[in-house]
């Protein structure tokens, strides 16, 4: 994604190729030689993992593909003979489902790297947003492809998602019978989900792609946040990193392989596994938990349009937050006030998720977690839309080092000793 | 590398980088085979398919000279009441003329019922010559309107571009005239 580099190759054959093809020098000057900094720690590791968590994705969801029917009549009873009759089925089905979760898990934690160090901030803002918008539209894959098995979260997920766009005034109704292609969500709105769940993950491919040629523009950030000053802060990709991400991508194997093997509905629920019915919603519907923070912001509003234009702006507000941050200094790690601001509203999110979960109406601590909701939605915002500028503006940032280079070998230094 | 100066990181660190990168990429490529494994055979029949392999035929209602098809994993399989003038012209077929030799006694359990899988072996159309009036070809059996392969009473590849007799599929009589097929 950098400029080919005039690299020259042993193999006759491979110079040939490379002379009118150049995918060799390209290869070596984006994932071989490329220069990467020296001082990346473990949490770099999930730019990579989320892009073989999205190859795993499409590999398990094409061979799906090729058992499921996307018609009401047969699309549950299909996922179940997916399970029980095909060849290895249960084992795609189950590594489809739980990479859904683990594909989730791992983009937040590569987001909340990223706000950490202020991989958002000058020059990456475009790489941030297209970021943004990789996790918009896997959100979008990800709700269409819950719907599939047609069980009762499914097509109740998908009644009440759908139903969000009623609220825009005028159009709404308008809007809801075109994306269902009738009066409920029913057989065409399943095929055409289905065509869309199957269509996105290659425009999320466009997406990384776009993302990657961005990254490779400026390179990636580092804990430090300081620029890349001279080669000594880098160094190639291959091997160091190739092999960390590999030694990364095993241990997080485990972790992912233990759910698909011992504990495969993990996150999934049990009322899934009763046919989709129009007729009868079940009694306590949550969407997935990796939407649970968004469906928190939903309750929290007591208007119908208001809570649908806040949690869409909960996820719209991350494409300005290069411009909200106004502080130069990358790194939390220099900034003292941002680092405890930052943990703070690190747990708004999970406990925004946790509010979700639970019904409206229980009690947390003497109070409504309704109330509790609205608490943590306005922190949220607050925490962009105020926080994020001020701090930037009052905070006194620690003195940056001066160069990544001296900052390893320093730390070598104290190893040695 | 302080204890002998002589020797590069190069020399060191070579042999080692090397072992390194060929057990990583030997058991990532053995990680991968067996991972592909499930997706290949994802796409064999399943247990369903395989559950519905077999298919039982009654041949009571079936009278002399006349033709059924029945559908047995997908394909059609012909069962034909021989008349004895067709039996009678089956065996007297001369083995060694055939293109497939095989003798009409190899291709039945009883004499008066041939049972064949009716898609001719060339490129898979399916004969005519089940119901009367059909063009049965120049042996009394079965043509293949696509490439015009011509079929005898026992279903043998007689003329034409087929390579093989029509194939008998594995069947067994349970009943004096009911068959499992499969």
């Amino acid at each position: 994604m950098s400029a080919p580099s005039n690299k020259k190759f042993e193999n006759r054959l491979v110079q040939w190729i490379d002379d009118r093809l150049p995918i060799f020098s390209y290869a070596d000057a984006n994932v071989i030689a490329y220069p990467t900094p020296k001082n990346l720690n473990y949490w770099w590791n999930y730019g990579s993992l989320a892009g073989i968590i999205l190859v795993i994705m499409l590999v398990t969801g094409i061979f799906l593909a090729m058992n499921y029917q996307p018609h009401a009549d047969v699309a549950f009873a299909s996922v179940e003979r997916i399970v029980r009759d095909v060849n290895y089925g249960w084992l795609l089905r189950y590594l489809h489902m739980n990479g859904a979760s683990m594909f989730f898990i791992v983009v937040y934690i590569h987001m909340f790297r990223g706000l950490y160090y202020g991989s958002y901030k000058a020059p990456r803002e475009i790489l941030w947003m297209v970021g943004v918008t990789i996790y918009l539209a896997m959100m979008a894959t990800a709700f269409m492809g819950y719907v599939l098995p047609w069980g009762q979260m499914s097509f109740w997920g998908a009644t009440v998602i759908t139903n969000l766009f009623s609220a825009f005034p005028l159009v709404g109704d308008y809007i809801v019978t075109w994306i269902w292609g009738g009066f409920s969500v029913d057989v065409p709105t399943i095929n055409r989900f289905f065509v869309w769940h199957y269509l996105l993950p290659f425009i999320l491919i466009g997406l990384v792609i776009v993302h990657l040629w961005a990254l490779h523009v400026h390179k990636s950030n580092n804990p430090l946040g300081i620029d890349i000053k001279s080669p000594q802060d880098m160094m190639p990709f291959h091997p160091f990193y190739t092999i960390k991400d590999l030694y990364g991508l095993g241990l997080f194997m485990i972790f992912f392989m233990y759910f698909v093997f011992f504990a495969p509905n993990f996150f999934g629920e049990p009322d899934n596994y009763i046919p989709a019915n129009p007729m009868v919603t079940p009694p306590h519907i949550v969407p997935e938990w990796y939407f649970l923070p968004f469906y928190a912001i939903l309750r929290a509003v007591p208007d119908k349009l208001g809570g649908v234009l806040l949690m869409f702006a909960g996820v719209f507000v991350l494409y300005v937050l290069p411009w909200l941050d106004t502080s130069k200094v990358r790194s939390a790690t220099f900034r003292p006030i941002f680092k405890q601001m930052y943990w703070i509203f690190f747990l708004d999110c999970i406990f925004l998720g946790y509010i979700g979960f639970n019904s409206p109406d229980e009690q947390l601590l003497g109070m409504k977690m309704l109330y509790w909701g609205r608490i943590a939605t306005a922190y949220y915002f607050f925490h962009f839309l105020v926080l994020l500028p001020l701090i930037g503006k009052l905070e006194t940032p620690k003195p940056l080092p001066s160069s990544i280079y001296e900052e390893v070998a320093k730390k070598c230094r104290a190893k040695e000793d | 590398m302080t204890d002998n100066p002589t020797n590069t990181a190069e020399e060191i660190d070579g042999p080692r980088r090397d072992f390194l990168l060929i057990s990583t990429s030997a058991l990532g490529a053995a990680g991968v085979a067996v991972a592909a494994w499930p997706f290949i055979h994802s796409i064999n029949p399943a247990a369903d398919v395989l559950a519905l392999a077999s298919t039982e035929v009654d041949l009571s209602a079936i009278e002399e000279g006349q033709s059924v098809t029945v559908m047995w994993r997908g394909k059609p399989v012909f069962i034909r009441h021989r008349s004895a003038a067709e039996i009678a012209e089956a065996e007297s077929v001369d083995t060694s003329d055939l293109k497939d030799p095989e003798s009409d006694a190899d291709r039945v359990q009883k004499a008066q019922w041939l049972v064949t899988v009716g898609v001719c072996t060339h490129l898979g159309c399916i004969p005519s010559g089940q119901s009367v009036g059909d063009n049965r070809g120049e042996f009394g059996g079965w043509y293949c309107p696509c490439h015009g392969s011509h079929y005898d009473t026992s279903g043998r590849i007689r003329k034409g571009p087929a390579p093989f007799n029509l194939p008998v599929p594995p069947y067994a009589f349970t009943e004096d005239t009911m068959i499992v097929i499969g």
